[in-house]
């Protein structure tokens, strides 16, 4: 057990550090929060920067444009750019869960064709899986593909797409036989978002953000060949994107409660609406403190994950709780940080309280247990799966 | 980066789950807690023949161990001896502990005194004059159960040895059965002071969080493992309990504070072993999660047995006792938290 960087660890993670220094905005780390995102042109600009330096796919094979780097490196990677709360590449659907499916189940000529773009940004993935009637129950999704001829004809409709709006492709989870057993009627098609039939219609979240999108398929034809699997084996193949959904997200995830954890740190030794301090009061510190031991025993759970990752080849069961207790404990930090600003934490935007950057977080915070499985369903996957209590339906 | 125990580890851990499972089925720990002594005095002749009580095991091999018999709840002054006295014992004690010879325990608290080890080591009542000690020590673990007591005196560190003054040693009932606490009265009573001073027990403090989180660990697995099993077989409105989900959430909220509980202590008790510059964040993080979490695991397993479950028949309220005792060792979780609150917001105005 050791938890210091091997040489070649504490190398890739000076170089970053380097790296980010240098390629970040050169204020970077001096501006406020705020509520500043960088819009599409560029995320898109920044991506591609991240892909030429290497740092995107770092654990995917060579042979399809991935570094075959070990995983500590992806996870350092994580940390290194949560902690400077460097801007996602663009493509986070297609990274973690496009990509790994198309590794695992794609044909040469698949990974060969849509690898590369996805790892440079240049071609943004989207992921239908639920609709309207269907979303923690996926296995009861109604949109149809009919093979007509070498084409799939697929109609339906999809929801909570996110990203869809800026995508260039989907993997889309269609019923192939409806008289199959439920997921056993169901196949896995990567489908072109630009292919006519298909419509796009944003959804402003709570946040006011239009970030998710509907996506109307009209008699949409795609190739016969751009099928993950076999007919029927859809089931399948969406859980390894799930599976991989929950992978090294973990780490993800972690620096990303790090990043929030040092924000409130900060933020509560600042006088608040009545001139006192947050941090002098022992009940935000007791709370601080607790989101701290939340943060550690996720940040050592992922190494554990890692390790027996590392070790055997497949994620540990401490895996499967990362994404649970990640949102859980996100959604107590930002509700203590808009907590602490009467008021005036309703106030958004440029006249809000670090421009509406607590506003923000704490909204986007309550999709956290919704989105990637409820809390509802990942508790009862680890009750089933991991614990091996019975089937609750 | 490597969170993995080595293989020599692994063996230990395989090795002690092996003996804890053929030796120490429930019902023989709960046979062994209910005795006069709550000991029994053969059970030290097997950790030695383990090897539990070599002088060359680091705190990582002293961790599994923690874990494994705190798992069985293994009734024996294991703990008290290398977990409590070991840092700051004598060449001499250590050798005869090995040997299976002597154990030994701890005594720090007073009554209105300092009830932690941290604050004993800055004032304690007890005195030294020539060579003997006068006070009083309360809350001394297993202290009916050893040979020797190393006593925090006001000027440093004394070992007591009870074979010679056994009149000393006042029982106390403890509802931790495996683990009781004793009180100490000292009245010119003989006393050898050791080498190793005051400012030894900040170490002391460490290893022994440390150690108790990954005992944490093991009640918490326990839990776990109880209530997995009885919800996995109990019926009720003609379905297995285990298949409602107000049951089975919180059997996984168990195995997430058992997850946590893990990490934690794994990762003190590396950042103690190798003094690493977050090892006092790590305790603290480690204690308080160790703490609030076993006492949590076993209260969601009592609620999932039933009627069963608040009987003392049942052998899990033995567990929750241990989680109870681990919880009140050396500040609670707040406590605990509010170090940690100290490191990252500064002192409160
Ligand atoms: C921000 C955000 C982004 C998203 N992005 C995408 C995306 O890119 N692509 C995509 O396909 N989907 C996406 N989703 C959709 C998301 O996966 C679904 O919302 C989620 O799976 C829940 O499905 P639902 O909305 O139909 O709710 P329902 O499944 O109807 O759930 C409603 C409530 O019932 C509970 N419930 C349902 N079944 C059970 C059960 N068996 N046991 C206990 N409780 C149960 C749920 O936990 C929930 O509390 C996104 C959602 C959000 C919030």
């Amino acid at each position: 057990m050791d938890f210091n960087d091997t040489p070649e660890e504490a190398k890739f993670r000076a170089e970053l550090r380097r790296w980010l220094i240098d390629n970040l905005p050169d204020d970077w780390t001096t501006r406020p929060p705020g509520g500043y995102r960088w819009d599409e042109h560029e995320a898109r600009t920044w991506s591609k920067k991240l892909y030429d330096a290497g740092y995107v796919g770092l654990t995917w094979p060579k042979e399809y444009g991935g570094g075959g780097a070990p995983h500590t490196l992806q996870g350092i990677f994580l940390e290194e750019t949560g902690r400077i709360a460097a801007p996602s590449h663009i493509g986070g659907i297609g990274l973690g869960m496009a990509g790994p499916t198309i590794i695992a189940w794609g044909s040469e000529d698949q990974k060969k064709r849509y690898l590369a773009p996805l790892l440079s940004g240049e071609q943004v993935w989207c992921q239908g899986f639920s609709e309207p009637g269907s979303g923690s129950d996926m296995g009861a999704a109604k949109t149809r593909a009919v093979l007509d001829g070498d084409e799939w004809v697929v109609n339906g409709q999809k929801v909570w797409s996110s990203w869809a709006h800026i995508a260039d492709w989907c993997i889309l989870v269609v019923r192939t036989d409806p008289d199959a057993e439920k997921h056993r009627g169901l196949s896995f098609l990567l489908v072109d978002m630009h292919s006519p039939g298909v419509e796009v219609r944003p959804l402003r979240q709570i946040t006011g953000d239009p970030e998710f999108n509907e996506v109307f398929f009209t008699d949409v034809r795609v190739p016969r060949e751009s099928m993950l699997g076999q007919p029927g084996e859809g089931w399948n193949v969406a859980m390894t994107t799930l599976l991989h959904e929950r992978g090294t997200l973990g780490f993800a995830l972690t620096a990303g409660l790090e990043q929030a954890l040092t924000r409130l740190v900060q933020f509560a030794k600042l006088p608040g609406p009545d001139g006192s301090r947050p941090a002098d009061d022992p009940v935000v510190r007791d709370q601080i403190a607790q989101l701290y031991i939340d943060l550690q025993g996720l940040r050592f759970t992922n190494y554990r994950s890692l390790t027996a990752l590392q070790k055997t080849g497949v994620p540990g069961p401490e895996g499967s709780m990362a994404k649970l207790h990640w949102s859980e404990a996100n959604q107590r930090l930002t509700s203590l940080a808009q907590s602490l600003n009467g008021l005036a934490a309703q106030l958004d935007g440029e006249g809000g309280v670090w421009d509406g950057f607590w506003v923000y977080q704490q909204l986007r915070s309550r999709g956290n247990t919704i989105e990637a499985g409820t809390s509802e369903i990942l508790r009862n996957i680890i009750a089933e799966r991991v614990v091996g209590l019975p089937k609750s339906r | 980066m490597d969170f993995a125990f080595s293989e020599d580890q692994e063996l230990l851990r395989a090795a002690a789950k092996q003996f804890l499972a053929d030796r120490y089925p429930i019902d023989k720990v709960v046979a062994i807690a209910d005795s006069q002594t709550g000991n029994d005095p053969a059970t030290w002749e097997q950790i030695v023949d383990l090897g539990w009580l070599e002088p060359d095991l680091g705190l990582l091999d002293l961790a599994v161990i923690a874990e494994e018999s705190a798992y069985a709840l293994l009734p024996a002054p294991w703990f008290s001896t290398v977990g409590l006295a070991w840092p700051v014992l004598d060449d001499d004690l250590r050798q005869a502990i090995s040997a299976g010879d002597r154990s030994a325990t701890l005594a720090w608290a007073e009554s209105g005194g300092p009830a932690t080890i941290a604050a004993a080591a800055n004032q304690s009542a007890t005195h030294a004059a020539g060579d003997t000690l006068t006070g009083t020590k309360v809350t001394v673990p297993d202290l009916g159960n050893v040979t020797d007591v190393v006593v925090i005196a006001s000027d440093g560190l004394y070992v007591v040895d009870l074979t010679t003054n056994p009149d000393v040693v006042v029982s106390r009932s403890t509802i931790d059965r495996t683990r009781r606490l004793g009180e100490l009265h000292l009245s010119a009573t003989p006393a050898r002071r050791l080498d190793a001073g005051l400012d030894a027990l900040a170490e002391v403090r460490r290893r022994a969080l440390a150690l108790l989180a990954c005992e944490a660990t093991g009640v918490s697995q326990r839990a776990l493992d109880l209530a997995a099993a009885y919800t996995k077989e109990r019926q009720q409105f003609g379905r297995i309990i285990g298949t409602y989900q107000g049951v089975s959430h919180r059997v996984a909220n168990t195995f997430v504070a058992t997850q946590l509980n893990r990490s934690l202590a794994y990762w003190a008790a590396w950042a103690v072993s190798a003094n690493d510059a977050e090892a006092e964040l790590a305790v603290a993080a480690a204690k308080s999660q160790a703490g609030d979490g076993s006492v949590f695991a076993c209260e969601q397993a009592i609620q999932a047995h039933g009627g069963i479950g608040f009987t003392w028949e049942h052998p899990l309220h033995r567990f929750y006792k241990r989680a109870q005792w681990i919880s009140g060792f050396e500040g609670n979780g707040r406590a605990h938290r509010a170090t940690i609150a100290e490191s990252l917001l500064g002192p409160a105005a």
